[in-house]
């Protein structure tokens, strides 16, 4: 795994907890607990994401700002996977 | 109002393209019991939900659909990506390639098309839960016999993660039912529609 690898992959990772959170959360609104985890785990996916379109490509169009080349455009497709 | 990350929701990377495996994925692209269903079934569900922790919960978990709806997509693509003329022939995948060529289509495993009649939105929240908890056992058992089915470690790994997925929405449901059976009133717990039926009934 290179770099770009393993912090998409952190990414998908603290991603997956905030889903699991998320859908767990709208069935337990009053769970302290659970939104701590929830506010801790989506602050570092905010510093990631922002990290990850500094480095390589924009995940969001809200991380999108582009001034030579349209970068949101760029990058690459989500489903074309590794090979080929 | 939604937005779109360009990640799938967890990682597909198929090096082996299989067209026999790829034909009995698709039924979970546009299947009876697929994710194309889920997605619709909960999104459509959500309007006529009276309690917004319900209609929350419907709107995140159809839209997860949605991403798994991708990856499924993504596995289908993967799948049938490089395929040479003797393997379309061989794998029994030339009825699909003479009208879609390798395009993804929504499509349940015998080739029956995507059809709405798949899912229910019946107005009825307690039926719609019903119905909810029902397609994710019917999803997951979908995947079950998909898993029968595959031996490539690459398409195991995501197809699991997926089957996984709809326990917890099973789970997930089935805390929404209570939350909803807890609103209701104890004089008339079956003959009502809290969704339809006036508010004042729920005090007599």
């Amino acid at each position: 795994m290179d770099n770009k690898e393993r912090l998409l992959n952190d990414i998908n990772v603290i991603d997956f907890a905030l889903v699991e959170l998320t859908q767990y959360l709208d069935t337990h609104p009053y769970d302290c607990n659970a939104m701590e985890y929830f506010n801790h785990y989506a602050r570092i996916k905010n510093q990631l994401m922002k990290e990850f379109s500094m480095k390589y490509y924009p995940l969001t169009k809200d991380l999108a700002e582009s001034n030579k080349e349209w970068r949101w455009g760029m990058a690459p497709l989500p489903w074309e996977g590794v090979c080929c | 109002m939604w937005n779109y990350e360009k990640r799938l929701q967890f990682p597909v990377n198929i090096k082996e393209p299989n067209a026999k495996l790829a034909q009995v994925i698709i039924s979970q692209f546009g299947g009876p019991d697929g994710e194309l269903a889920a997605s619709m079934r909960y999104l459509s569900q959500r309007f006529a939900t009276p309690y917004k922790e319900v209609a929350g919960l419907l709107t995140d978990i159809g839209t997860e659909e949605l991403a798994h709806l991708e990856m499924i997509g993504a596995i289908v693509f993967q799948l049938t990506r490089n395929l040479s003329m003797e393997e379309i022939e061989k794998s029994g995948f030339d009825k699909y390639y003479v009208d879609h060529t390798v395009g993804l289509w929504p499509q349940a495993a015998g080739g029956v098309p995507f059809n709405a009649n798949q899912f229910q939105s019946k107005g009825d929240i307690i039926t719609d839960l019903f119905e909810d908890m029902a397609a994710e056992q019917k999803a997951r058992t979908t995947y079950d016999n998909i898993l029968r089915l595959v031996k490539d470690p690459d398409v195991c790994a995501p197809i699991r993660f997926l089957r996984q997925r709809e326990i917890i929405h099973f789970q997930r449901f089935g805390e929404a039912l209570r939350i909803t059976q807890d609103k209701l009133n104890s004089k008339n717990f079956y003959a009502f529609n809290p969704g339809f039926d006036m508010c004042e009934c729920c005090d007599k």
